[in-house]
């Protein structure tokens, strides 16, 4: 019940964010055309809140000289009294250009000289995504205060949840014309908010279980996704050639599609994975897959985009070797960008021990250039930022003080819990605004299909790799691995960036991989855990190593090695003693 | 039963360390191989001399206890017979789900024989302790000489005082044991053995 006192001061801020979003879409307006405009806007309906903060606003601005757009009077009360400082010839229309921001600032200047000035254009955006972001915050305490709630539900899932909660109240509000502006942009994910996720998870990775199964997890990322690209594309083009699905829907379009769901999404993967604490070979292979497979995702998907566009008869041999080229290219470039970001950080904090402050910028400076240099030549970024962090840690560590490194510890943890937040946030909103094309069989299949390939490839795969395994995955770690491939926010970016010229069919896919991301993210991610336990999956035990443990494990890593040495194999262990 | 030299495996030979040691067919051919490019004086058994020659193992900081670990001590024998080496790779193999449910039989890589293996790698006079000295023996090996002698004595100390339950300032194999309780042994002494 605790929940309810969050939720309401959620909601409020809500509304404020709605009025601040919007005007954010009329940036070029000054004050009151937004004022203006809100009011014609929620007339309609949810008055009270509306009015409430009309006027909260209104006694703001008693004193300012903004221009109300036609001059008109309707305007709620102490504005009218302004219009003796309006200067006549600056005329504004409700669509305002650009100039008229300009315009706006020296406008004032005609006037007597104004005590105080309301100008939220100027601050727009950065309010707004504080607001986001405190929102977020907000809505991630209100989760934890209610305890059991917690324990059912995955956070994940709560924050879409409330995503969609609130994406229904600007629905309500505003209907669906202004939606546009709430629904996950894939710009911003790719540069903004994904990168802090994947540099925390490339930076605390458990680097050793991560290279002693990097065999496994490669065979995953690589030929796991391909083989559910292709295994869905195929089946889902074979069942609409069959008229099954009744859908308008090429072959290369089919593929484009499968190519982005079939990915399983590191972002979702962690915020289910981080809570149930299953054992770190399980956790690892799953979570490595899901950052892996992003070399693979980004070729699949930008090929199959661009044969769409040459058109099906213009795919020649050469475009389809240059593709598997490329994902080499894609994936090694990819790490080479980490790798050398990473180890210029490691040079450059050998020298700051004189200038401790600006430590920590090295490490997220370095990190965000690898990403961007990497994303420059469609190479893939998450690769980068993985590698960049792998590489650094162990240097960047030892060189910066203490005090920094706690802070580029925490500041990292924040920044992704923060980004993580957003997107579920997001995800839930974009939802409702969207304009949605539902085809039942299409969303069947697709869903059935992502499921059922999923398990085949984990089953198969599993079978190869533990054929060169120390440590056999049993089955009911291959049970996990194939359930918790959930899906998630890049699957959904990757969708709405097709274009609707080139794929008209786009809403379909859209309406498809927000099932799909549901589906996985809810039925999965919420079953994950008691599943865990009903199957006894063996946990992960959380504690710090004592000393005894520390030093036997050392010794018994040796002795491996040795006996490696002494048999002839060369296994992870033999490596890693060089 | 090695002293034949420059004899080939038995079948019946092979079908006894299968039973034993749990290899399949086919590891044991691959490592009877092994031990034969080992072996070069082609005596048909190792010498400490022939472990040593393998180039990793000389620098690994335990190769000499690693070595030291394969030697029957009780019989005072110089040389290991296959029977001998794949008798302690044994501890090496991973455990299948079979073995680990199957209480009748002591199985040589049950996670004791793992951890009687590592603790053999302390315990140098046999005593069934470890003492501080055979533990800083082991802690120098393997830190080398990075870390000042004071700094070592008190890491070893330290060990000592956590894992030592009975107060004698030694550790017996029930309090390694103890010691060890949370970690993956099953997991951390496991190599794959080529078939």
């Amino acid at each position: 019940m605790g929940i309810y006192p969050s939720l309401v001061t959620i909601i409020l801020v809500v509304i404020s964010v709605k009025r601040t979003q919007q005007a954010a879409i009329t940036t070029d307006f000054t004050f009151s055309t937004i004022k203006r405009e809100t009011n014609s806007d929620v007339n309609a309906d949810s008055g009270v809140i509306i009015s409430i903060t009309d006027n909260a606003v209104t006694t703001n601005v008693p004193d300012t000289t903004t221009n109300d757009p036609h001059g008109t009077t309707t305007d709620t009360s102490g504005i009218t009294s302004d219009h003796h400082g309006t200067t006549p010839e600056s005329h504004r229309t409700t669509h305002g250009d650009t100039t008229h921001s300009d315009e706006a600032h020296g406008g004032s200047g005609h006037g007597r000289y104004p005590v105080v000035t309301f100008n939220f254009e100027h601050v727009a955006a950065p309010y707004v995504i504080a607001l986001w972001v405190l929102l977020a915050s907000l809505a991630k305490i209100g989760f934890h205060l209610q305890n059991r709630l917690a324990s059912i539900f995955p956070e994940s899932c709560m924050l879409i949840i409330l995503g969609v909660l609130l994406g229904l109240i600007f629905f309500l509000v505003n209907g669906l014309h202004h939606s546009l502006f709430y629904t996950l942009d894939a710009t911003t994910f790719f540069l903004f908010l994904l990168p802090p996720i994947i540099l925390e998870a490339g930076y605390f990775m458990p680097t050793r279980a991560f290279f002693d199964n990097i065999g496994t997890i490669l065979t995953f990322a690589v030929i796991g996704t391909l083989w559910n690209t292709f295994a869905i594309g195929l089946c889902l083009y074979g069942l609409i050639y069959g008229g099954v699905i009744d859908l308008n829907l090429g072959f290369l379009p089919c593929m484009v599609f499968s190519s982005l769901i079939s990915a399983v999404d590191p972002v979702a993967v962690l915020a289910v994975f981080e809570e149930i604490h299953v054992n770190e070979v399980l956790y690892i292979v799953v979570f490595g897959e899901s950052l892996l497979n992003d070399a693979v995702t980004v070729v699949l998907y930008h090929m199959f985009e661009t044969y769409t566009e040459m058109g099906q008869e213009e795919v020649q041999a050469v475009d389809v070797i240059s593709g598997t080229v490329s994902f080499f290219i894609v994936g090694i470039a990819g790490l080479l960008f980490g790798v050398m970001f990473g180890l210029l950080a490691s040079f450059v904090t050998k020298f700051t021990s004189h200038v401790r402050v600006i430590e920590p910028v090295f490490v997220f400076v370095m990190a965000m250039l690898a990403y961007y240099s990497a994303e420059i030549f469609h190479f893939s970024g998450i690769m980068a930022l993985i590698f960049c962090g792998i590489s650094m840690k162990k240097y960047v560590e030892q060189n910066i003080s203490a005090k920094s490194h706690t802070t580029v510890k925490y500041f990292m943890k924040m920044l992704s819990s923060i980004m993580e937040t957003i997107i579920f946030m997001f995800l839930g909103l974009s939802t409702v605004t969207w304009n949605h094309a539902w085809n039942t069989g299409f969303v069947f299949f697709s869903l059935l299909f992502v499921f059922i390939f999923r398990f085949i490839g984990v089953l198969g795969l599993t079978a190869v790799c533990n054929h060169f395994r120390a440590i056999q995955i049993n089955y009911v770690d291959q049970f996990i691995m194939g359930y918790g491939g959930l899906r998630g926010a890049i699957a959904f970016c990757l969708v709405i960036l097709l274009d609707e010229k080139v794929i008209p069919e786009k809403q379909v896919l859209v309406t498809t991989t927000i099932v799909i991301v549901y589906f996985t993210n809810f039925a999965q991610g919420i079953t994950i855990k008691p599943i865990v336990n009903l199957l006894r999956v063996k946990k992960q035990l959380k504690f710090k190593p004592s000393l005894n443990e520390e030093i036997n494990g050392r010794l018994m890593d040796h002795t491996n090695a040795g006996i490696e040495d002494i048999v002839g194999t060369y296994g992870s262990s033999g490596i890693r003693e060089r | 039963m090695g002293s034949k030299s420059s004899t080939l495996l038995q079948e019946e030979d092979i079908s006894d360390i299968q039973q034993e040691t749990g290899f399949s067919h086919n590891q044991i051919i691959r490592l009877y191989s092994r031990f034969t490019s080992l072996d070069k004086g082609g005596t048909g058994t190792l010498s400490r001399e022939d472990f040593l020659r393998i180039p990793e193992l000389a620098i690994n900081p335990l190769g000499d206890r690693i070595v030291h670990a394969f030697f029957d001590h009780q019989s005072s024998d110089d040389d290991v017979n296959f029977r001998q080496f794949m008798r302690t790779l044994a501890r090496f193999r991973p455990q299948k789900n079979k073995e680990k449910k199957d209480t009748e039989r002591v199985h040589l890589n049950s996670r004791e024989e793992k951890l009687r293996f590592a603790f053999k790698m302390y315990d140098l006079d046999e005593d069934d302790k470890i003492s501080r000295e055979e533990l800083l023996a082991v802690l120098h090996m393997m830190v080398g000489a990075n870390i000042s002698e004071e700094q070592l004595g008190s890491i070893a100390d330290r060990t000592l005082s956590e894992a030592d339950k009975d107060g004698d300032s030694k550790i017996s194999f029930q309090e390694f044991q103890e010691a060890m309780e949370r970690v993956d042994v099953e997991q951390k002494m496991s190599i794959r053995f080529l078939n």
